[in-house]
């Protein structure tokens, strides 16, 4: 048990998506104008990264990895479809985020309206395919330590965005530089968070 | 080239710069910006897959069924960036290594995804090819600045080779460690628009 609250502790602060790897900046400097916009994209990432990921890694394990197709016979062991992984992933995200959407919006209509303009820009926010790509480079053992990856990831995600929609609502109402105003703040906003977060990277685990 | 082709070409570099106006492929401009070599390396990847997919999507636009036009785009995209990471594996295996998952996050780039929904879907395929190379050079342009200036402040040196001569670390000149901080990255750029803003006030926000 200990080992997945590690993960979860450590993609949430140490290894921040936005903070520590820049990873999802383009929605996460696009739809953070107010919280609850935000919040709704957080809740889509965190949901499409904890489908994605754990599907890419059975993806990964038994068709991908060199020698992962031997249960479909003998002659099979040699295959290496490692390089394809790009390919695959991106095109089970796709397939996924349209899945989901249709199943939202046939089963929870309200859901769907929170959610519904978000859903289809999932497919194209990099979060989700970096789950994919560092859950292959991270060598997880199991199935539980990729979802316990998988939901940090998406969590951190979701509150970095929420603590940037928090603190543009404010900045609002100060006097900013005329060429800061709107995009440049916001960097520097958000470089200034990522000094704040560097502060986990002493947490050992 | 024609003189409308030459202006697609040149608008990215400043009033539609992908990265400092369209806010287009931060993810990857920030992270890999340490160095300068990644960032050259990563700058003409980025280059190479948004030209190629914009003139190979431009030209199947009349087939591609509007529907599915994403996954198609997508596949596209992950083809061209198999190929791009294949070479760097087998040509610069080191800076291949340093650039690690962000390789594969150019499928997802929002620039080439931003020019092929904006520009190739509807236009013929040389001036997209156009439109592709001249945003991802906008790109490179601004990936190139930063990881000059963190190289240079941060390590100084340049590609590698020391620039700060050996009399101004005895007269008491340290390298700013912030600088290889990733946080930087973020800040360099808002630095950047501080200036390309005061430069071009039409490009200024309202609060």
């Amino acid at each position: 048990m200990q080992e997945y609250i590690n993960i979860i502790i450590k993609s949430i602060f140490t290894e921040n998506m936005i903070f520590a790897f820049f990873i999802g900046m383009c929605s996460y400097l696009a739809i953070s104008k107010t919280v609850k916009t935000s919040i709704g994209l957080g809740i889509a990432v965190i949901f499409v990264q904890m489908v994605t990921v754990p599907l890419n890694y059975y993806l990964l394990e038994k068709v991908l990895k060199p020698g992962a197709m031997q249960w479909m016979g003998e002659s099979f062991t040699e295959v290496d479809l490692s390089f394809l992984s790009f390919m695959v992933y991106i095109a089970t995200i796709a397939a996924m985020v349209q899945l989901v959407e249709m199943i939202v919006e046939k089963f929870s209509p309200s859901l769907y309206n929170s959610l519904g303009i978000f859903l289809p820009l999932i497919a194209v926010n990099c979060a989700i395919l970096a789950g994919s790509l560092f859950m292959e480079q991270r060598e997880y053992q199991n199935i539980g330590e990729v979802l316990a990856f998988s939901f940090g990831s998406g969590f951190g995600w979701a509150l970095a965005i929420v603590t940037l929609a928090a603190i543009r609502e404010r900045i609002r109402y100060s006097n900013i530089p005329a060429p800061l105003r709107g995009l440049g703040i916001t960097f520097i906003i958000t470089g200034l968070l990522g000094i704040a977060f560097m502060s986990f990277m002493g947490i050992k685990l | 080239m024609s003189s409308k082709n030459l202006k697609l070409f040149t608008v990215p570099f400043n009033l539609q710069n992908p990265v400092t106006v369209q806010v287009l492929g931060i993810c990857s401009a920030l992270a890999v910006t340490v160095k300068l070599m990644p960032a050259i390396v990563m700058g003409l990847s980025v280059t190479v897959v948004t030209a190629f997919s914009s003139l190979i999507i431009s030209s199947m636009r009349d087939y591609i069924p509007p529907r599915i036009r994403i996954i198609v785009q997508l596949v596209i995209v992950a083809a061209l960036v198999i190929l791009v990471d294949q070479i760097l594996r087998a040509f610069v295996y080191d800076v291949s290594k340093a650039l690690s998952v962000y390789v594969g996050l150019i499928i997802t780039n929002c620039i080439i995804m931003g020019r092929l929904e904006a520009y190739a879907m509807g236009n013929k395929p040389w001036p997209s090819f156009v439109d592709g190379l001249g945003n991802g050079a906008g790109y490179a342009m601004i990936l190139i600045i930063i990881g000059f200036t963190r190289e240079l402040l941060g390590s100084g040196s340049l590609l590698g080779h020391p620039m700060i001569p050996k009399a101004f670390y005895s007269a008491g000149y340290v390298n700013n460690g912030m600088m290889i901080m990733p946080p930087m990255a973020l800040i360099v750029v808002g630095l950047i628009i501080w200036v390309q803003r005061s430069k071009n006030p039409e490009l200024i926000e309202s609060n």
